[in-house]
C-alpha cells in the first residue's frame, strides 16, 4: 500500500530553511515507489519560499499563508496544522529539529496519538523498515530506533542529511484555506529580532566559538569578524555565557545546542566534557588556546597554541585571501 | 496558587557514557535533577515567594528518583510525588500519559518543566502533557511574570525573543538563563525530611500498563567513534595561520 509523507517546512527571515530541504531528502530516503510526499508551509507572505520548495521535489506543496501565522505561536500553528491534518492522513510527518519544529512536533504527535523520534541524524530504509539514528546524552552515545507500526513523527537535526536538490518536474503548489483559530488562550505581545540576518547556529557550516578566554563581550569581536569572512555563526561555551560575555542562546554543549558544522573553531575554550558533547560530531575541529595542555586539543584535528587575540585576526586575514 | 514542577532525574553531566550488552552502565553514576528542570524548580519557588501558594514536584522514575525529589524539597518545594512502578517501561508518549492521568485529579495554576532532558533529550514530555491536559504552553522561556490569571513569558527563539501572554492554567518549559537555581540549605535539607512525599503506582493512578505502551523502540545503542587528537601546528603564529588554511584546503578539503 502506498504511503503518504508530510514534510512541515519552515522559513526564517522570509527564506526557506535549509533543514526543510534536508527533511524532504529524508522523506526521499524513507519512501518507496508510489509513495506520496506533501510539504506544508505555514506562515505569512510565502510565495518565494513555496516556489523554492516546489522546485525540489515531486509532489504537492500546501501553503497556509495567513497574517495570524506571521510569528510562531504554539496555539495558532497547531490549529493550522490540525486543519491540514484533517484532510490528509500521513504515515510519517517530518519536521526540522528547530525551535519551531521542536515545539510543534510533540503537539502533533500528541494529537495523532503517535510516537515521535526526535533529533534524528540519519535514516536507513532496510526493506521498508525505516531505522532512525539519534544522539543520546547530547552525542556521548547514539541509538537506533524505529516507530512501532512504522508511522509517526520525526524531527531532523539540521546539517546531517544532504538537502534535496532541483527535481526533474516541480511539485504543484496549492493554497490551503485556513480558518483562523478562535478562543485562543495565548497571544504574542512582542517579537524582538536579535538574530535577523545572522546564520542560525545549528544550521551553520562554520561555527566560531568563544570561551572564557575571550575575556569580555568585546572579546567576541574578532570572532565575529572571522565568522563574517567564513559565512559562519558565532557560538560560545557555558563559561563565556555564565561570565555574561554573551547570550545563553549561543551556548554549545550538553545543556545548550548541539552543532555539527563542517568547521568548528574553538577559541579560548578549555574543552570540558559538557562542551565536547555539543561539538564533537563536527567534521573538522580547530582549537586555539594558549594552554598546550587544554583538553580541547585531544579532540581537535588542528591546534594552534597561542593567544586568540593574535591568532584569530591572523586567520581572518588568511581566510580572506584564500577565499578571494 | 498551585505550582507544579515536573522533573526528571538524569546522570550528572560530568559522567562518561559506557555501553555494555546494549545498555548504558549506571554503576556508581552520580545523579542530578535535569539541569533544565532545576531552573523550573527555582522559578516555581520564586513565584511562590512573590504570590504565595504551594510548590509540588512530580517525577516518573525508578526508586532512586526519590533523591532528586528530596533535593527539590530541600530547595524549598512543599510536597513531592513519585510515580514509580516496575511495569513503567515506556517512551515519551507513555510518560506524558502517566503524568496526564496524575494531573487529571489535581487542581493546578501553573506547570513548569524543562526544555529538554540532558540524557534522552527528546523534548517531548512537557509539550505532550500540555496537549493532553488541553492547556496552553510556551517553551524555552527565559522570563516569567504572573499576575491575576495571566502569565507573560519571554521565549528564546533561536536568539530572537518572543513575548507571549497566556491565560492560566498553563505549562512552561525553562530555557537556560531563566534564573540561577539556589542550593539546598542545611535547614532546608532537615525540613525536607518532614515534608509530604507521596508515592504512586499504576494502580493508584487507575491506569493499566496497556494504555502507556511505548510507540517507539530502541534497536541498538552505541558510542560514536572516538575522535583522535590531530596535529599541533608549529612555527610563528602567522606561519601557523597560513598553514592551517592550506591544510583545510588540501588535507581536510573543507574550503
Ligand atoms: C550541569 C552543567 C552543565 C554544563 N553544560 C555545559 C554546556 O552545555 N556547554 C559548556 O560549554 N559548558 C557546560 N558546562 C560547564 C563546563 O563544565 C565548563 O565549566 C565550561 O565549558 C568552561 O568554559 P570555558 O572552556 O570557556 O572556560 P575555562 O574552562 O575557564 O577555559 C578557558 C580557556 O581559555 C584559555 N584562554 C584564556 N585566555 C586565552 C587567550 N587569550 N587565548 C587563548 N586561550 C585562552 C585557557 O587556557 C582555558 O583553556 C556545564 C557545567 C555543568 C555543571
Ligand atoms: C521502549 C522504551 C522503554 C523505556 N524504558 C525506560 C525505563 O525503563 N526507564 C527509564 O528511565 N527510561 C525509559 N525510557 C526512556 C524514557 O521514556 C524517557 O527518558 C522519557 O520519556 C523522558 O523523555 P526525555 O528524557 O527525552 O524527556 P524530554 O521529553 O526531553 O523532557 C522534557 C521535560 O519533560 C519533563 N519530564 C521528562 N521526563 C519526565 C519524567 N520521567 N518525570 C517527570 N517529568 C519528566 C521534564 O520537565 C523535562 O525537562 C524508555 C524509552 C523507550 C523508547
Amino acid at each position: 500500500m502506498s504511503k503518504t509523507f508530510m514534510v512541515v517546512a519552515e522559513t526564517r527571515d522570509g527564506k526557506l530553511r535549509q533543514v526543510s530541504l534536508e527533511a524532504l531528502q529524508a522523506a526521499e530516503l524513507a519512501k518507496e515507489d508510489g509513495d506520496q510526499v506533501t510539504a506544508v508551509l505555514l506562515g505569512y507572505e510565502l510565495e518565494g519560499p513555496a516556489e523554492e520548495l516546489a522546485r525540489c521535489f515531486q509532489g504537492r506543496v500546501l501553503v497556509v499563508d495567513h497574517p495570524d501565522l506571521k510569528s510562531y505561536l504554539a496555539e495558532t500553528y497547531i490549529s493550522a496544522l490540525s486543519q491540514v491534518l484533517s484532510s490528509i492522513t500521513p504515515d510519517l510527518v517530518l519536521f526540522g529539529h528547530t525551535t519551531v519544529g521542536r515545539d510543534l512536533a510533540p503537539q502533533v504527535a500528541s494529537r495523532l496519538q503517535a510516537g515521535q523520534i526526535s533529533d534524528v541524524t540519519a535514516i536507513e530504509n532496510s526493506g521498508g523498515d525505516i531505522i532512525y539514528t539519534r544522539p543520546v546524552y547530547a552525542g556521548k552515545a547514539f541509538e537506533k530506533k524505529r516507530l512501532i507500526g512504522g508511522s509517526g513523527i520525526i524531527t531532523l537535526r539540521p546539517n546531517n542529511i544532504t538537502p534535496a536538490g532541483p527535481a526533474s518536474s516541480p511539485a504543484e503548489i496549492a493554497a490551503f484555506d485556513y480558518t483562523p483559530a478562535s478562543s485562543l488562550r495565548s497571544v504574542i505581545k512582542d517579537v524582538v529580532r536579535k538574530a535577523t540576518g545572522k546564520i542560525d547556529l545549528t544550521e551553520a557550516k562554520v561555527v566560531i566559538s568563544g570561551g572564557r578566554g575571550v575575556k569580555s563581550a568585546e572579546g567576541f569581536k574578532p570572532l565575529e569578524d572571522l565568522a563574517e569572512v567564513l559565512h559562519g555563526a558565532v557560538g560560545a561555551s557555558r563559561g563565556a555565557c555564565d561570565a555574561g560575555y554573551c547570550d545563553y542562546a549561543l551556548q554549545i554543549g550538553q545543556t545548550g545546542k548541539v552543532v555539527t558544522p563542517e568547521i568548528y573553531i574553538a577559541c579560548g575554550i578549555s574543552g570540558a566534557i559538557q562542551h565536547l558533547a555539543g561539538m564533537s560530531q563536527s567534521r573538522v575541529i580547530i582549537a586555539i588556546n594558549k594552554d598546550p595542555e587544554a583538553p580541547i586539543f585531544k579532540v581537535a584535528d588542528y591546534g594552534i597554541v597561542g593567544d586568540l587575540f593574535e591568532v584569530v585576526p591572523l586567520l581572518t586575514q588568511e581566510f580572506k585571501q584564500a577565499l578571494a | 496558587m498551585n505550582i507544579y514542577v515536573i522533573l526528571k532525574q538524569t546522570f550528572d553531566t560530568e559522567e562518561k557514557i559506557v555501553i555494555q550488552n546494549g545498555e548504558i552502565l549506571d554503576d556508581g553514576v552520580k545523579y542530578i535533577i535535569n539541569p533544565y528542570d532545576e531552573y523550573a524548580v527555582e522559578e516555581a519557588l520564586r513565584l511562590k515567594e512573590q504570590h504565595g501558594g504551594t510548590v509540588i514536584v512530580v517525577s516518573v522514575g525508578p526508586d532512586r528518583t526519590a533523591e532528586a525529589l528530596r533535593t527539590a524539597l530541600a530547595m524549598g518545594a512543599d510536597e513531592a510525588v513519585l510515580i514509580s512502578d516496575p511495569s513503567i517501561r515506556t517512551d515519551e508518549s507513555g510518560i506524558a500519559a502517566l503524568l496526564a492521568s496524575y494531573f487529571g485529579s489535581q487542581s493546578y495554576d501553573l506547570i513548569l518543566g524543562g526544555y529538554f532532558s540532558v540524557d534522552n533529550g527528546a523534548g517531548q514530555v512537557a509539550v505532550r502533557l500540555a496537549q493532553l491536559l488541553d492547556i496552553p504552553h510556551a517553551s524555552a522561556i527565559v522570563k516569567l511574570d504572573v499576575s491575576g490569571g495571566q502569565a507573560v513569558a519571554v521565549r528564546d527563539a533561536e536568539g530572537d525573543s518572543e513575548t507571549v501572554e497566556i491565560s492560566l492554567p498553563a505549562l512552561f518549559t525553562a530555557q537556560q538563563g531563566l534564573n540561577e537555581p539556589r542550593y539546598p540549605s542545611l535547614p532546608g535539607i532537615m525540613k525536607a525530611k518532614k515534608k509530604p512525599f507521596q508515592q504512586l503506582g499504576l494502580n493508584e493512578l487507575g491506569i493499566d500498563a496497556e494504555s502507556i505502551v511505548s510507540k517507539t523502540e530502541r534497536i541498538e545503542l552505541f558510542n560514536p567513534p572516538e575522535r583522535k587528537a590531530g596535529i599541533i601546528l608549529q612555527g610563528g603564529l602567522a606561519e601557523q595561520a597560513a598553514e592551517l588554511v592550506r591544510l583545510l584546503k588540501t588535507e581536510a578539503k573543507v574550503l
